[in-house]
């Protein structure tokens, strides 16, 4: 896959382009600077399609302003008649063929990535060439907002999607209403999200950990542009610890204080039926298990309890037009309002949050843990499990790389 | 009959004959007045957005109303402002191009205006019944099921109508060229305009069918049930997408096919050179309108139709750059050796050359289907069309009014606000969709009614509304140019511009009856022929006879008023479908008026002919 562009790294570095590009954008977001192997991959052919591209009206520009400047009417020479030329074979036959080749050129690599990407079914291989477990989401596109839910695993969050760095991960996307298109344009190009029955697949990859803003890309109604999301990619280890630590939620665990455990009790009349906590099928609502750890409100939004107080308050009627939070029945005042969100604010129910993304912290895992059902020897999975527990020891030391 | 009588006459009877007529010259100044003006209204829409955008977070719209106004500037664009001004340069050219003395069917003629104009009128209502579409021109299935207020209705109805009239409109042109050509217009004598307009019709002919299909069913899906897109009913959503593009893509061929076609005319005109490779240039036009019809699913790259299709549809997209490609050498190479005046068509022909070829460049990039991942639904695919329609077909419908101009009205428009008018533009457009490309790869998608801030799209975004300023105050002087030039009304000469093709044998504007004596053509660009080997006249192939003419008639405006009634009686029902039974009684009662009466046209007498000069330029 990558030899097409080997190829082409010459060509590449005499251009500036990859350099100007990756001036563009903020890293968390821009296609130009890519965070995993599949937005990688396409910058590769986006360079690849502007170098071609370019030496074509390099090419057009050159004879343009040529023949602007050298046959531009003088003075004088207004009653000048041109020799009137019909045309010639060798010229159009030269100006066909070389843009067929440069097509094909661009053709192949094309082609190549399309079914790169489309291949969901062949596990990747880790090194010591043993196959790696897959780990599935089911991704569900809603009016205004995402649902996730990590198969075999226990696990369903919305709007903030976590995955371990390093190795794919598959999604299966649905939509529960109209098309919507998943798009993390610094980790992967998007798909669409379709309501017939049709699930897209697709994977994603981060190469680093970190924070990624996802879009929604095919226009869904008013809100459209505010259904963002986060992929937050974690070190495989601290993945490991969050799916563990979100299976243990029930949703029933007490809160601490008495305001909170108010809360508790309203939140459970009022907003459980759309809203739940731990892992539920539920997905009328946002899933709000880890909600204190959202990176932001309702996917735009800082995550302070003025905004929230709006939210609940105004049902975010104005905050996200059209969204449909706005039917919802429940009719509560200020206090009681407080103290939900007292509640909201201990839904954490684990130490990786957004903030370990960036914290540098690196703790290697194969996931296998996750994965039980695979146990056909035990006596290999114990070695292996030894094996990542003093790699984790190790990685935590060394982690000083990671930091930069 | 003669054009000075009725500049005399009252406004009642110009009016009066403006809605009776089916003099294809005046059809074209009907289909001008009427893209000029859709034009204008999207241009306006088109500043709301920018406004909007002008900063992070901006609150100057709401979200529901910009959701409005992005659709409507799409489709008021695309259907009521691109197309109507093709065919008011295709009317005002194309019969005079291959010596015909109108179209082959000038009743349809008339009749396909008026459907496009009530057709557009009638989705305009909407803003003013609880709100316009809000859903996208391609109106994407099932959110254009789900949409509340009417306007989706306006849309499906409002294009129908409007559908049927380019149908018609593009099956007029294809007889015409097909039947009317004067002796010796062999199909490859025939200037490049009249070719590319043809081969446009063709795509008409082929492409609106599938629209009109895709609209039926949403019209049945919203007004009666029909379950067709909608998932829950075991409805596709997908098969209005590929319906919606097999049309969609054609159309974007529709739009530029008649440009080139223009630029085609300019840049000989001007280089005082014959089209470099007319063959090819001829060869390359039914190549794109061939290929044009299989590359619709790359507007769907990302919709999951797997990577075989894909790896298709994205090789098959890249194929049309090649006989493109060719079209752009042609030209540069029929400059090549010239003697290359810069007036003002021509210099908007040379600001074509290079903003289309960056259209073209990137229509290359987005062509590849797994990079189009990356670009697809963002400004990046906005930034691409723009360079493309606007780049393309808009400069080409604004150099094709300045070049005929004189032919039309007869009257010269202002060189120097014309040139004004072209800096402004450009370079505006320039700026508004230039940096749209970084945009888009930055991470924005299109159709976004706000964009947050810290994201690092605010620089470009403002750069882009600055931009668009600048389109704004290029139009507003050609306008100015428009009326200021009407007013003065200095009339000029048969070929002010010194140029090759028929339509400039005969004196501007035209006599009603366009050619006195049907003209001999001897050659490629009929006129230049003469000016080197003959007088500079073209020669008769008849002698001076009777020249029979269409009578003038108001059924077209009747038959597509009925349809325009009808369409609220469909759609807001109950008792209104009284307006639906008045409508369609109409429609019918004057279709069938027309059939029963006989309208057999009157005969121009060869005595009137004889007093009014011998028909030259002059």
């Amino acid at each position: 896959m990558k030899g097409w562009m080997t190829r082409f790294k010459a060509v590449m570095a005499l251009t500036v382009m990859a350099l100007i590009l990756s001036g563009c954008g903020e890293p968390f977001l821009s296609t130009l600077q890519p965070r995993g192997e599949g937005a990688a991959m396409l910058l590769e052919l986006i360079i690849l399609s502007t170098v071609i591209m370019l030496f074509v009206f390099v090419v057009v520009m050159a004879i343009y302003i040529y023949v602007i400047i050298k046959f531009r009417q003088k003075k004088g020479q207004e009653d000048f008649i041109p020799k009137q030329t019909e045309g010639s074979h060798a010229l159009e036959t030269l100006w066909t063929v070389i843009p067929i080749i440069l097509l094909l050129i661009l053709a192949v690599p094309t082609v190549q990535y399309t079914f790169a990407f489309a291949d969901v079914n062949t596990p990747e291989v880790s090194e010591e060439g043993e196959e790696l477990d897959q780990i599935w989401i089911d991704v569900t596109g809603k009016q205004y907002w995402w649902h996730f839910e990590y198969e075999g695993l226990d696990v369903t969050t919305s709007q903030e999607i976590y995955i371990p760095t390093d190795r794919r991960v598959y999604l299966s996307m649905i939509s529960d209403d109209v098309i919507h298109s998943f798009w993390v344009p610094s980790i992967q190009g998007k798909m669409d999200v379709n309501p017939t029955g049709n699930r897209n697949e697709m994977w994603l990859q981060a190469d680093e950990e970190g924070v990624y803003w996802g879009k929604c890309a095919e226009l869904c109604g008013p809100s459209h542009s505010l259904m963002d999301f986060k992929v937050i990619a974690v070190s495989p280890g601290e993945f490991e610890e969050w799916v563990e630590d979100m299976q243990g939620v029930t949703g029933e665990e007490e809160p601490e204080t008495a305001t909170a455990q108010a809360g508790q009790e309203i939140y459970e009349e009022n907003c459980l039926s759309c809203h739940a906590v731990g892992s539920s099928p539920n997905k009328v609502g946002p899933n709000l298990t880890n909600f204190a750890d959202r990176d932001k409100l309702a996917g735009v939004f800082d995550m302070t309890e003025e905004n929230l107080f709006e939210w609940i308050d105004t049902k975010g009627e104005e905050m996200k037009p059209g969204n449909l939070m706005v039917d919802a029945p429940y009719d509560l005042n200020e206090e009681e309002i407080n103290q939900v969100i007292e509640y909201l604010m201990t839904l954490s129910p684990s130490d990786v949050t957004p903030e370990s993304a960036d914290n540098g912290v690196y703790i290697d895992s194969d996931l296998s843990d996750l994965f039980p059902e695979e146990e056909e020897d035990a006596d290999e999975e114990s070695e292996e499990d030894d094996e990542v527990d003093e790699d984790e020891e190790t990685d935590e030391e060394t982690d000083e790389n990671d930091e930069e | 009959m003669s054009t000075t009588a009725e500049n005399k006459a009252g406004f009642g009877s110009v009016l009066w004959d403006y809605l009776t007529t089916v003099d294809h010259k005046k059809i074209a100044i009907l289909y001008l007045i009427g893209g000029l003006f859709f034009f204008i209204l999207g241009g306006l829409q088109a500043m709301l957005i920018r406004i909007q955008l002008i900063a992070p977070d901006n609150e100057f719209i709401s979200a529901q109303f910009y959701n409005e106004v992005l659709t409507m500037h799409g489709t008021t664009m695309i259907f009521l402002a691109a197309m109507p001004l093709i065919f008011a340069l295709m009317n005002a050219v194309l019969p005079l191009q291959i010596g015909a003395r109108d179209v082959a069917f000038p009743f349809i003629n008339s009749l396909g205006f008026w459907l496009f104009f009530f057709g557009g009128i009638f989705l305009n209502v909407s803003w003013f019944a609880g709100g316009a579409p809000d859903v996208g021109w391609t109106a994407y299935a099932p959110l254009s099921l789900f949409s509340e207020s009417h306007g989706v209705d306006y849309y499906a109805i409002g294009l129908q109508i409007a559908g049927f009239g380019t149908l018609m409109g593009g099956i007029n042109f294809i007889v015409t060229v097909v039947n009317m050509r004067a002796p010796g217009m062999t199909y490859m004598r025939m200037p490049l305009f009249t070719w590319t307009s043809f081969i446009a019709s063709v795509l008409i002919l082929f492409a609106f069918p599938a629209l009109t299909v895709g609209l039926f069913l949403l019209t049945f899906d919203r007004l009666f049930g029909g379950n067709f897109f909608d998932p829950e009913m075991g409805g596709n959503v997908i098969i209005w997408e590929h319906l919606f593009w097999i049309f969609g893509h054609p159309e974007v061929y529709i739009l530029i096919l008649p440009a080139f076609g223009v630029f085609s005319e300019i840049i000989p005109t001007f280089s005082k050179k014959r089209l470099f490779g007319y063959s090819s240039m001829v060869f390359a036009t039914i190549l794109i309108a061939f290929l044009g019809f299989m590359v619709w699913a790359h507007h769907m790259f990302t919709v999951g139709l797997g990577p075989i299709a894909n790896s298709i549809f994205a090789v098959a997209t890249m194929a049309i750059a090649v006989p493109t490609g060719i079209k752009i050498f042609n030209w540069l190479f029929t400059m090549w050796g010239g003697n290359i005046r810069l007036t003002s068509p021509m210099v908007i022909a040379l600001g074509f050359v290079p903003t289309f070829t960056i259209g073209g460049m990137t229509g290359v990039m987005l062509a590849s289907a797994a990079a189009d991942f990356q670009y697809h639904d963002t400004y990046f695919v906005v930034a691409h069309f723009h360079y493309v329609i606007v780049g393309g077909t808009v400069l080409g419908i604004f150099a094709g009014i300045i070049y005929w101009w004189p032919k039309m009205f007869g009257t010269m428009l202002n060189e120097k606000l014309n040139h004004w008018f072209f800096w402004l533009f450009f370079i505006g457009f320039h700026l508004t969709f230039f940096f749209q490309h970084f945009l888009g790869l930055m991470g924005m998608p299109r159709r976004y009614w706000k964009f947050l801030p810290d994201q690092g799209l605010d620089l470009f975004n403002l750069i882009s509304t600055i931009g668009a300023f600048g389109m704004a105050i290029g139009t507003i002087i050609f306008l100015v140019n428009v009326v200021m030039t009407q007013m003065k009304g200095e009339k000029v000469s048969g070929d002010p511009w010194d140029a090759r093709t028929l339509e400039w044998a005969i004196p501007s504007p035209p006599p009603f009856y366009n050619f006195k004596q049907e003209p001999l053509v001897r050659g490629l660009d009929a006129l230049w022929v003469e000016k080197m080997q003959g007088n500079g006249k073209i020669q008769p192939a008849e002698p001076l006879g009777d020249i029979h003419m269409p009578n003038r008639t108001f059924v077209p405006f009747v038959i597509s008023l009925g349809l325009f009634i009808a369409g609220f009686g469909v759609m807001y029902q109950g008792a209104m479908w009284i307006l639906a039974g008045i409508g369609f009684a109409t429609t019918f009662g004057a279709m069938l008026y027309r059939s029963l009466k006989d309208d057999i046209g009157y005969h121009v007498h060869k005595e009137e002919l004889e007093e009014e000069g011998d028909g030259s330029n002059g």
